[in-house]
């Protein structure tokens, strides 16, 4: 059983693991500000919950859990602040969106583009 | 009844973070408990929005839920990534909201947020402008699942 246990959390600390190098690529590899915050999103949801799951395995019933538990709530709950504030910022600052359709400037609502003139599609 | 709620979270919290259990240390964390709930009080801080409760029995269902989402997109945002920009379309799309109270479209709107794959980037009223990463994560949310499931969250199902 704590055999078991023991191995569980391996596969979720790996697969944790995993999410957080293949977010970081997204990092990279994404055009522009909006699709790269998708690809670093789920680094601190998807990752955060695997990793922090995998260690309270480890750690057993124990004080150390609880404090893993807090620690996930404080990610599930500033993530998306910080997201939306990032998002938010960089539309009202007029950054404009790679979008996949040809009329994408009409469908970006004039109020975000106050500030520059719309990017070239590279 | 919110207030008591408030000072036993808080006073949870504190011994969760101490780790000290004698009983004058206690019994400080216990008092500045208090003060916190106080000073809260008296700000106007502890209402439906500052200290929501009553979401508490929908939360129970709805944050496993959630989590499973949050999985399921995150798999499919993996695989966009290892396919590189060529697998992405992006959309801005507009959502509205239906929940009643400004509580549940806080959590409808971070909800989206923390899925991978959709960002709200504004929000007017009950209506968000979400970016999608593709075509398919924009509808999948145009559908309406999410909407529903906090609707039901907020009812305290």
């Amino acid at each position: 059983m704590e055999q078991a246990l023991q191995y569980l959390s391996w596969v979720l600390i790996a697969s944790g693991s995993v999410v957080v190098v293949v977010g970081a690529l997204g990092l990279i590899r994404m055009p522009d500000v909006f699709t790269r915050m998708h690809a670093a999103g789920m680094i601190d949801t998807m990752g955060a919950t695997l990793l922090l799951a995998g260690m309270a395995l480890t750690a057993g019933l124990s004080l150390v859990t609880l404090k893993l538990l807090v620690l996930w709530l404080l990610f599930i709950f500033t993530s998306p602040v910080a997201g939306h504030a990032l998002a938010r910022a960089a539309l009202y600052a007029g950054v404009r969106p790679h979008l996949n359709d040809d009329n994408h400037i009409e469908r970006v609502p004039a109020k975000y583009g106050l500030f520059s003139q719309p990017e070239k599609e590279q | 009844m919110r207030a008591v709620s408030l000072g036993i979270a808080l006073f949870a919290f504190w011994l969760l973070l101490s780790g000290h259990y004698t009983l004058f240390l206690t019994g400080l964390g216990f008092a500045s408990s208090i003060a916190c709930v106080l000073v809260a009080k008296r700000m106007n801080l502890i209402d439906v929005e500052g200290h929501p409760i009553q979401l508490l029995p929908g939360a129970m269902t709805y944050v496993p839920w959630l989590v499973w989402e949050i999985a399921k997109s995150t798999f499919a945002v993996m695989v966009i990534v290892l396919r590189g920009p060529s697998a992405i379309s992006p959309n801005l799309i507009k959502v509205k909201a239906s929940q009643k109270s400004q509580v549940g479209i806080n959590v409808y709107g971070n909800s989206i947020t923390l899925t991978p794959g959709t960002i709200t980037v504004d929000v007017e009223d009950d209506e968000f402008t979400v970016h999608a990463l593709t075509q398919s994560t924009a509808s999948d949310l145009a559908e309406g699942s999410m909407d529903r499931r906090v609707v039901r969250m907020e009812n305290g199902l």
